[in-house]
C-alpha cells in the first residue's frame, strides 16, 4: 500500500473549485487517485485520494490558504488504500416514494441482513417542498445471493409504501 | 494455436479502423483458432475483436452460451460484419480485456439484424437481442477504433433517465 491521503472538502459551490483545488495538489507533487464530487444541497462536496512526497501536516499547511480563501471546509487523513481494487456490484436498486423519516435506515438495515455489500449509493429528495419525494439507487454486492435481497425489497415496500425494484448487473467483458 | 497478446488501454493502436478481410485463406482461420483460444483463456470474457491482439482486420468472435438466462447463437465468428438494422436503447454495464479494472454503462440498441461472413466466406445473418446484441456491439466498435469507454453514460447522467433497461 502507498502512502495515501483522503482530502473531503465541503463548503459554498461555486465554479472553478475543483480546478483551484486540483492545481494546489499539483503544485504539490500530488498524484490523484479515484475522485467523488457531487453537490448536496446546494454544497460542493468532494472526497478524493491523493499521493503527496510530502508529509500530511506540510499539505494541511499548503492547503489551508486556498481553502480558506475558497471558504471551504477541509480535512485531511492517512489512509490505506490503493488503486486498481475495484468490487463488481452485481445488483442495482431503486428505492421511491413520499419522503418519510427513517426510510434510509429501514432500507439500509434490511438490506444489510439480507446480504448487500452496498458499493454506490445516491439519495435525493424531489418532488416539492409540500409533498417532497424521496429517491435512492444503490449498487452492491448481493452476498446471500439476488433472491435473499428481492425479498428484502418486497417486504420493505410493502411495510412502507415505498416502491423497492432490484434488477441484477450482468457486467458483459469483451 | 497460440495465446495472443492482447493490447491494453491506451495503446494507440487500439483507435486504428480495420480493414475488411478480402480472402478466406488458411491463415485466416489459423488466426480464428488463436483469436479463440487467447479469448477463452479470460474466464467472464464473452467476447475479443481482431485489433485487440493487433491484428487489424474486421474478425471478431463472440460466446455468451455459459450464460444459459441470455438468448445466445452459441459460439460465433463474425468476419465483415454489418449491423444492417437496430432497434430500441438499453443501458448495461460493460468490461473490456483492454481496460482491466474498470466498467461502466454503455447504452447499445436493444436489438440489431446482423449479416457477417464465418471463416469459411459463408454469409449469414443474425437476428439478435439484449445481452449477445450488447456484445456484438461493443466487438464491432473495435473495428471501428472505439472502446466502450467512448461511450460511457455517468453514473448520474443514468439517473436521471426515465426507464433504465437492463440487458
Amino acid at each position: 500500500m502507498e502512502n495515501w491521503l483522503m482530502l473531503t472538502l465541503v463548503g459554498k459551490d461555486r465554479p472553478g473549485i475543483v480546478a483551484e483545488i486540483t492545481h494546489a495538489l499539483f503544485d504539490l507533487q500530488g498524484n490523484l487517485g479515484e475522485a467523488s464530487m457531487t453537490r448536496l444541497g446546494g454544497n460542493f462536496t468532494i472526497m478524493l485520494m491523493v499521493y503527496v512526497p510530502e508529509k500530511k501536516t506540510v499539505v494541511e499547511e499548503k492547503l489551508r490558504p486556498v481553502c480558506d480563501k475558497l471558504k471551504l471546509f477541509f480535512h485531511l487523513d492517512e489512509i490505506e488504500a490503493g488503486l486498481h481494487q475495484h468490487i463488481e456490484p452485481d445488483v442495482r436498486i431503486s428505492i421511491h416514494g413520499a419522503d418519510q423519516a427513517g426510510i434510509v435506515a429501514r432500507a439500509t438495515d434490511a438490506l444489510n441482513k439480507a446480504g448487500l455489500n452496498i458499493l454506490n449509493l445516491e439519495s435525493d429528495v424531489g418532488g416539492n417542498t409540500d409533498s417532497p419525494v424521496y429517491v435512492m439507487h444503490i449498487e452492491g454486492v448481493a452476498g446471500k445471493g439476488l433472491e435473499a435481497v428481492d425479498q428484502a425489497l418486497q417486504k420493505l415496500a410493502r411495510e412502507n409504501d415505498v416502491v423497492a425494484r432490484m434488477t441484477p448487473i450482468d457486467t458483459m467483458v469483451g | 494455436m497460440a495465446l495472443l497478446n492482447v493490447l491494453i488501454y491506451p495503446d494507440e493502436r487500439l483507435k486504428q479502423i480495420s480493414q475488411p478481410v478480402k480472402e478466406f485463406s488458411e491463415d485466416i482461420k489459423k488466426f480464428v483458432r488463436d483469436l479463440e483460444e487467447t479469448f477463452r483463456s479470460f474466464p467472464g470474457c464473452v467476447g475479443i475483436a481482431a485489433p485487440q491482439v493487433g491484428r487489424f482486420e474486421r474478425i471478431v468472435l463472440v460466446d455468451i452460451s455459459y450464460k444459459p438466462q441470455h438468448v445466445n447463437h452459441g459460439f460465433l465468428v463474425l468476419i465483415n460484419p454489418e449491423i444492417t438494422s437496430s432497434e430500441g436503447a438499453s443501458l448495461g454495464r460493460e468490461g473490456c480485456l483492454s481496460v482491466p479494472d474498470y466498467t461502466g454503462k454503455v447504452e447499445r440498441a436493444k436489438s440489431i439484424t446482423l449479416e457477417a461472413c464465418n471463416e469459411n466466406g459463408e454469409e449469414h445473418q443474425f437476428r439478435m437481442s439484449g445481452y449477445e446484441a450488447r456484445a456484438v456491439q461493443h466487438e464491432i466498435d473495435h473495428l471501428d477504433g472505439k472502446l466502450f469507454l467512448d461511450r460511457l453514460v455517468s453514473r448520474r447522467n443514468a439517473l436521471s433517465k426515465r426507464i433504465e433497461l437492463s440487458t
